[in-house]
């Protein structure tokens, strides 16, 4: 792997690069210098921000020692050893198509498949958390089988359902709220990636696996009232 | 318990503090204070820490009564004025609003961000370690909203009784062309595009908010592209979509995004930009790390130097008394140049 890249981002924070493209690897570097940084906790080290290939670095430049930190983290990435070990998995339940996830029988067509291959082929994959971002617990998941990646919608929506499960190119996602998306939808969960009033208000973290469970539309009422109540619903599986 | 009720506002009223920290991993927007120096000012006029949450105001002033006891305020930021009953308060001067009595905020006149602060700040529950309003993230102010008539925002009776201070700041303004420094990814840019952001005027578009401030000039010329896959994205980063129009990125920014960033503006010099209102011309002015640095630092021992510069207001002297022995024209000088070019 080549040295990273330190590139500034003004006096206040700095972006260490592993590469410039989606790469399991890389992000597996970028998670564990993610976790070298915050428990070295350099002085006046503010927040990082893992993303799919870099890890930004906020820190209060009254405080920081640039040079000291640039040096520390020449030193730890130097034979940085990528964090390919997942700490959690998550089975989330999802009900698709219909009402569920109004593209599913579009994405089947476009692809030459039956909506339940399509179904069959997005819930047998292991995805994998690159980031979390765009809106608070957003997942950037990677893994998405090639043969159901399906480029973006020509119109976008101004909004979709929290919950909904969605690909866009070779990426996949849940929505933690309702927002607007350009992907396609196939179904829907009750599980919410973020929830202000519950605790944890985070459910995944990048870095962590997701595994969809297909569940018939008769479990909804049932899983959305235990999600009302404050349980996760989503399952933490053995890998 | 005694409590500020908002009589009217603006739509974008919200509470802001420092911002929320430790979340942006988490895709959740910083937020927080437009002008952290504006907030700091209302802030030790009543006694509080720099970063403590207040109203910030958006634009549009408000109005405001106290129930239940006097409260202790003050407004800072943006030329704007208040007034007690139709009685003008002095600018940077804390002041009493007595129970009953109409607290009348202007709209900023030279700006676009001011604050009102209360003594001992208010009893809300923070969410996710701040009182920040962010509205796509529906977190902060109170539960997720920002401030609307008949609000009762709860504050600490046993801080209100105090003696009123007056703040005489003495801060050289900065008007000069924006401080940035170059990159995360100026490597994306034609050397002529360069050359043309730092040499070129730009005016700020009417699409300018808490989210960013949306530019118009010459057009950038990407070297390699206007796609990157998302990288990490801090405050006061330039980032240029293919339309080649940099957007200024400010506190309700997103966590991360994939246009590349041309250069980074100062954190010493984010207020002042923030405070600028659309139509305004901005040039850029590429410094060193060293610069940008000393310049933080230099904000840092102004806002912690606040407290020093208060001195107790008498209550015979009038405002015209008070303008007449110049003790606040330099505030007034050094806050309406805070918000031009």
């Amino acid at each position: 792997m080549p040295t990273p890249k330190i590139l500034p981002c003004g006096d206040s924070a700095l972006t260490v690069e592993f590469g410039s493209t989606i790469d399991p690897a890389l992000n597996a570097m970028v998670l564990a210098l993610d976790e070298i940084v915050r428990s070295r906790a350099p002085a006046g080290l503010i927040e990082t921000v893992p993303t799919y290939r870099s890890l930004t670095i906020q820190f209060d430049p009254a405080v920081t020692d640039y040079d000291a930190l640039v040096r520390l983290l020449d030193e730890e990435t130097r034979d940085l050893a990528p964090r390919h070990a997942v700490g959690r998995r998550w089975r989330v339940p999802v009900v698709y198509g219909g009402a569920y996830g109004s593209d599913l029988e579009e994405v089947a067509e476009i692809h030459g498949l039956t909506p339940n291959q399509v179904i069959e082929i997005h819930s047998s994959a292991v995805y994998r958390i690159y980031m979390i971002g765009f809106l608070p617990g957003f997942t950037y998941l990677g893994g998405l089988d090639k043969r159901i990646a399906t480029s973006r919608r020509v119109h976008p929506r101004a909004k979709i359902p929290a919950g909904t499960i969605m690909i866009g190119g070779e990426q996949a996602g849940i929505a933690p709220m309702d927002m607007p998306s350009g992907w396609h939808n196939l179904g829907l969960t009750p599980v919410r990636p973020y929830a202000p009033e519950r605790d944890p208000v985070f459910l995944f973290a990048a870095g962590d696996e997701i595994v969809f469970e297909p569940v018939d539309a008769s479990r909804w009422e049932a899983m959305e009232k235990a999600v009302l109540a404050g349980e996760p619903v989503a399952e933490e599986v053995r890998p | 318990m005694i409590d500020l009720v908002v009589k009217s506002c603006g739509p974008m009223t919200a509470l802001q503090d420092r911002g929320r920290i430790g979340y942006q991993g988490f895709g959740v927007s910083p937020s927080g204070a437009m002008d952290r120096r504006a907030l700091a000012m209302a802030n030790a006029l009543v006694g509080n820490t720099p970063d403590m949450a207040a109203i910030e105001f958006v634009n549009l002033g408000g109005a405001f009564t106290a129930e239940g006891g006097d409260l202790r305020l003050a407004v800072a930021g943006a030329g704007t004025s208040a007034s007690i009953d139709g009685t003008p308060v002095p600018p940077l001067t804390a002041f009493m609003l007595r129970e009953g009595q109409t607290l009348d905020v202007g709209h900023p006149r030279t700006g676009t961000f001011a604050y009102l602060a209360v003594a001992g700040g208010l009893i809300i529950e923070p969410q996710l370690g701040s009182l920040s309003f962010h509205l796509r993230s529906r977190l902060g102010g109170l539960k997720g909203a920002p401030l609307q008539a008949g609000n009762r925002l709860p504050c600490r009776p046993e801080v209100q009784a105090g003696e009123p201070m007056q703040l005489t700041v003495d801060i050289v303004e900065e008007t000069g062309p924006l401080r940035v420094m170059l990159g995360p990814q100026d490597d994306y840019f034609t050397p002529d595009s360069i050359r043309l952001f730092l040499d070129s005027e730009f005016t700020i578009s009417p699409q300018a908010d808490r989210m960013g401030f949306q530019l118009t000039g010459p057009k950038l010329e990407h070297a390699k592209g206007f796609n990157i896959v998302s990288d990490g994205i801090v405050d006061g980063h330039i980032q240029v979509p293919g339309s080649g129009q940099p957007i200024v990125l400010m506190r309700d920014r997103q966590t991360a995004g994939g246009y590349p960033k041309i250069a980074t503006v100062i954190s010493a010099d984010l207020a002042r930009f923030a405070q600028m209102r659309s139509g305004t011309q901005v040039r850029f002015k590429a410094v060193e790390r060293d610069e940008a640095v000393a310049a933080a630092r230099q904000l840092k021992d102004w806002i912690a130097s606040l407290p020093s510069k208060l001195t107790p207001v008498r209550f015979d002297l009038t405002t015209e008394h008070l303008l007449s022995r110049n003790l606040i024209g330099g505030t007034v000088d050094a806050l309406s140049s805070a918000s031009h070019e």
